[in-house]
């Protein structure tokens, strides 16, 4: 296959023309938006969602769906936020600025294997057990802040400081953690055994278990995985914005993130999808993101937006499974 | 074990003997579901002298009777195999499309209806996007769900809009000492209980959920049924919707806001195997009263709303394992 081609049938070079597309239409009525500044507030508004949307990617290729992301971020945000605030109530000392980071973590993570340990131990559909989940978490964040906010003065500036000091370029620390982890999971899934035994599962879920595969030890570290990456979005959420609300925070993330992912080319029907693909699909959702003020559109409009966003990337998947970009014929997954 | 053994197997073996009908009747969901209602009726009694009031537990069922409503149709979709989660935010754009004409000066029936064809057009695009282009039901209305709710938002903005005052209080109205909500959910539970387990359309919607490879090769017009489905749930979604807003005296976009949980927590409390095939109205039908004793019981014993979202989460988790439980020891 010449490389033309190849380019044409790969997923990841249509979304790259659709991305480019788009800011040109959008700098041909608004210069502004062609403009390094305008890059730095695309990138700024896309690392939480990036970070989750690696997680979530891996539980789609899976053939799964995690529902609970938004509230699993909103809990382990909340846990670290109490931390800041009670430390010395329940210490005696100031913890760390940095504590926060693996609390949040690791926090994600168990609630991310509570979903997994269900899913997989009862046979259960992810889509319902996340959906219980969702609840779940988001009454738990309730519970432990009694629906009290964690104010801006709680959050240490060092943890703030992240999202707006720079190393280079002034770009902040969290854009960097975002690619970080991007790489992160390319290496795992294109690198080790068990990434290319989440892309096996995903695409027969029969077979991987004849093929000596342990599918529920993989299924719960992908939905471990997921969880932790919710945490850490979590964390750097209380950097980004300098507060946790027990209600607003991490509310209707989760269909943010699935529209990047299925927009990046991730099959929802699994076993298909890059990071690559997932990376572009977070940057072609931040582009139209930062576009909407510049063109006058309210804000109120961004979560139709997402939806149509998500049917529409449904449709192209569906297409391209059937014939491939510019009619090239393409082998059936 | 060799081929010929195999031929005789069946001949050679006696065919189990029938269940004691006890036995059957023991081992549904549903009667899991009755137990559960019976326990919860006990449990609230001994918590409140007030709970056995019946007049005011048919007056909290008005409030979650527009999500029963949906239920019982709902029940019918996951029962064909495939899933709607977009209703409750159907609920709330139909709602809004009909507040906000209605604000605009068109008369109140013109735009009731306007707001009931937004609810069926909703559906038909769902079904549209399920059975026309074969994409999966449970990604797509995770979109539609965003859209819908969306759509409302860019219509209503933040605020709220009123609706006229002889419009206000459709839960108010008694029909034999019954609010006119709990009245709709029985007698739509009873035409679709019948439609569902009496007539040839009913048991091809269960044919469907089964194995709908071998309902198709059977003659059944799967797609035509399932798009038909879609349709109700739309139409039925909008027709809540009208029912919120009349109750509230206003609507916001984010009316329902989370109510798919409760519609999918009604449907599988009822026993509705998840994977489609099974499931029953009269289970989703004792669910929702279960529901309701359970919310108000909270609420009368001054359980905090954020210990009820997780006691609603754990409840959806449970109910599909035991239901998933009790199916797997059944063969029916």
């Amino acid at each position: 296959m010449s490389l033309i081609r190849t380019l044409l049938v790969r997923r990841e070079a249509g979304i790259a023309v659709m991305i480019v597309l788009f800011c040109l239409a959008v700098g041909a009525f608004r210069p502004q938006f062609l403009t390094l500044d305008q890059l730095r507030i695309i990138l700024l508004l896309v690392p939480l969602i990036m970070i989750a949307a690696m997680g979530q990617m891996m539980v789609i290729v899976a053939r799964h769906v995690d529902l609970s992301i938004g509230s699993t971020l909103g809990f382990s945000a909340m846990v670290s936020g109490m931390l800041y605030r009670f430390d010395v109530d329940w210490f005696g000392f100031d913890v760390p600025w940095w504590t926060g980071i693996p609390v949040s973590i690791v926090v994600g993570a168990g609630l991310g294997l509570v979903n997994g340990l269900l899913i997989q131990l009862f046979r259960l559909p992810a889509i319902i057990v996340t959906l219980g989940t969702l609840s779940l978490y988001r009454g738990l964040t309730f519970i432990i802040s009694n629906a009290k906010q964690i104010d801006r003065q709680w959050i240490p500036s060092e943890l703030k400081g992240l999202s707006q000091t720079s190393p280079v370029f002034g770009t902040p620390w969290i854009i960097f953690i975002a690619f970080g982890v991007a790489l992160a999971t390319y290496l795992f899934l294109m690198h080790t055994r068990m990434g290319r035994q989440i892309y096996a599962i995903g695409s027969n879920p029969v077979a991987a278990p004849l093929r000596g595969i342990k599918v529920t030890q993989v299924t719960l570290v992908v939905f471990t995985i997921s969880g932790a990456l919710a945490g850490l979005a979590g964390i750097l959420y209380a950097s980004r914005w300098g507060f946790v609300n027990p209600s607003n925070t991490g509310s209707g993330f989760e269909f943010q993130v699935i529209a990047a992912v299925v927009i990046g080319g991730v099959s929802i029907n699994g076993g298909v999808g890059s990071v690559l693909g997932t990376v572009l699909g977070v940057l072609l959702l931040g582009c139209v993101a930062a576009a909407l003020p510049l063109l006058g559109i309210p804000g109120t409009s961004q979560a139709a937006i997402y939806g149509a966003v998500i049917l529409v990337a449904l449709v192209i998947d569906r297409t391209v499974r059937r014939q491939g970009i510019a009619g090239f014929k393409r082998v059936q997954p | 074990m060799s081929a010929s053994d195999l031929q005789s197997a069946p001949s050679a073996q006696e065919a189990a003997p029938p269940r004691p009908a006890w036995q059957v009747l023991l081992i549904r969901p549903e009667t899991m579901t009755l137990a559960l209602l019976v326990l919860a009726v006990f449990a609230g009694a001994w918590l409140s002298p007030f709970f056995l009031d019946i007049s005011y537990i048919l007056r909290s069922f008005t409030l979650y009777a527009e999500f029963a409503i949906v239920a019982l149709v709902l029940t019918m979709v996951i029962i064909a195999g495939e899933i709607d989660l977009s209703p409750a935010a159907n609920m709330a754009l139909s709602a809004c499309v009909f507040a906000w004409l209605q604000q605009a000066g068109l008369p109140v029936p013109a735009a009731v209806a306007v707001g009931l064809a937004a609810g069926l057009a909703m559906g038909a695009f769902n079904g549209l996007m399920v059975i026309g282009l074969q994409l999966p039901s449970i990604i797509v209305t995770i979109g539609t769900l965003t859209l819908y709710r969306g759509l409302a938002q860019i219509i209503a903005g933040d605020k709220s809009i009123r609706v006229p005052e002889w419009f206000i209080g459709v839960d108010k109205i008694m029909v034999l000492g019954v609010p006119l909500p709990v009245v709709i959910f029985i007698v739509l539970a009873l035409a679709l209980g019948f439609l569902l387990s009496r007539t040839i359309v009913g048991r091809q919607i269960y044919q469907i959920g089964t194995n709908e490879v071998a309902a198709r090769h059977a003659g059944i017009r799967s797609a035509r049924i399932k798009f038909g489905l879609f349709l109700a749930v739309g139409l039925v979604s909008a027709t809540a919707g009208m029912m919120t807003a009349s109750r509230l005296g206003s609507v916001r976009y984010d009316l329902g806001l989370g109510g798919e949980l409760q519609m999918v927590l009604m449907a599988m409390l009822g026993g509705t195997y998840i994977f489609g095939g099974r499931g029953t109205i009269l289970g989703t039908f004792l669910a929702a009263w279960l529901l309701v004793l359970v919310s108000t019981g909270m609420i009368v014993a001054n359980v905090l709303p954020a210990v009820q979202l997780v006691v609603l989460g754990i409840l959806l988790v449970v109910s599909i394992i035991a239901t998933n439980f009790i199916y797997s020891r059944t063969q029916r």
